[in-house]
């Protein structure tokens, strides 16, 4: 993240993305998929290292040797051609948008860190209780815990939705995009960018 | 694709005119004020105490002693389009990054060693 200026001088925390360009490699349509969509290719990389089933299916659209497809859904596919190429510029200053990540995996993380419990009193003569997570049940009646309980796990690497993010920067010359605040992932993770659902 | 970090460096909006300045400079701080639609330049004149952060997100604090011997100390970006100008006055020697210990002096004892420079 870094953060810019607005005109009245104010600082806006933004979050730099690489967006684009990206390539329709395939459309899929009610009558033969069952449903309407669009699959985008992003993230050019040499033709060697495509698959023989891959470097096929590119083939087909058209398209040059991409590392990532991705599947939007779309209302109307005939305003797509394959092959044709989308870049940054479908967005303007001031559109709302919701992206789409992996979240950084936290590894096995306990009951304070993944789910916000509160932990134990750490005086009062206790020992090892300040990250325990308290009571998981009553005693023989259930004589059990119930599923769903919150305990600890393996937390993070997971699909990541943040809703609603301002547009603040579009530069389609170096195919980069600006939105106010943070996304889900590490540093160059790949997001899904889309209109936003909810705005 | 480009290293993720030029990409960020390529959006950051410097100021290219700031002076390098260092803890112990004393400074002009030129600021715009906007009110209503009017706009006027306010001078904050201080001693530099701390620079802190990196890049576009350098802020540094400037302390002065103002009417009665209370201390002000503001915090200004630096890359903030707020500031007109900086001008460094003059330089001092000085031994840490960090001049907190100016708080806890006055009057005399919160003087710094003047250190030539051009300017």
């Amino acid at each position: 993240m870094t953060q810019i200026f607005d005109e009245s001088g104010a600082v806006i925390p933004v979050t730099v993305i690489e967006a684009g360009p990206c390539y329709v490699t395939q459309k899929k349509v009610v009558e033969k998929d069952g449903y309407n969509a669009i699959q985008l290719g992003f993230g050019e990389i040499s033709e060697r290292k495509l698959t023989k089933p891959i470097a096929g299916h590119l083939k087909k659209s058209n398209t040059p040797p991409v590392r990532y497809l991705r599947e939007f859904r779309v209302n109307d596919v005939s305003e797509y051609e394959e092959g044709q190429k989308i870049d940054v510029s479908v967005f303007e200053v001031g559109d709302r948008v919701d992206v789409v990540g992996t979240s950084k995996g936290k590894g096995f993380a306990g009951v304070m860190k993944r789910h916000g419990f509160g932990g134990g009193p750490k005086t009062h003569g206790q020992s090892d209780r300040w990250r325990a997570p308290g009571s998981v049940g009553a005693g023989s009646t259930p004589g059990r815990i119930f599923k769903g309980t919150r305990m600890a796990g393996r937390m993070g690497n997971e699909r990541v939705t943040v809703q609603n993010l301002q547009v603040v920067l579009v530069d389609p010359e170096k195919n980069l995009l600006a939105v106010k605040g943070a996304v889900p992932g590490a540093k160059n993770g790949l997001l899904i960018i889309r209109e936003a659902r909810k705005q | 694709m480009a290293h993720a970090v030029d990409l960020i460096r390529s959006i950051e909006q410097l100021q290219e005119d700031r002076p390098d300045i260092q803890p112990g400079d004393t400074v002009n701080v030129h600021l715009r004020i906007v009110e209503g639609n009017r706009e006027r330049i306010q001078v904050f004149q201080g001693v530099v105490i701390a620079i802190k952060g990196g890049g576009v997100n350098t802020f540094f604090t400037v302390r002065r002693i103002a009417a009665h011997g209370i201390g002000v100390e503001r915090t200004f970006m630096l890359h903030s389009p707020r500031i007109e100008k900086i001008e460094i006055v003059r330089r001092a020697r000085v031994r840490r990054a960090k001049l907190y210990y100016l708080r806890d002096r006055r009057g005399k004892a919160a003087r710094l060693k003047e250190r030539r420079f051009v300017k």
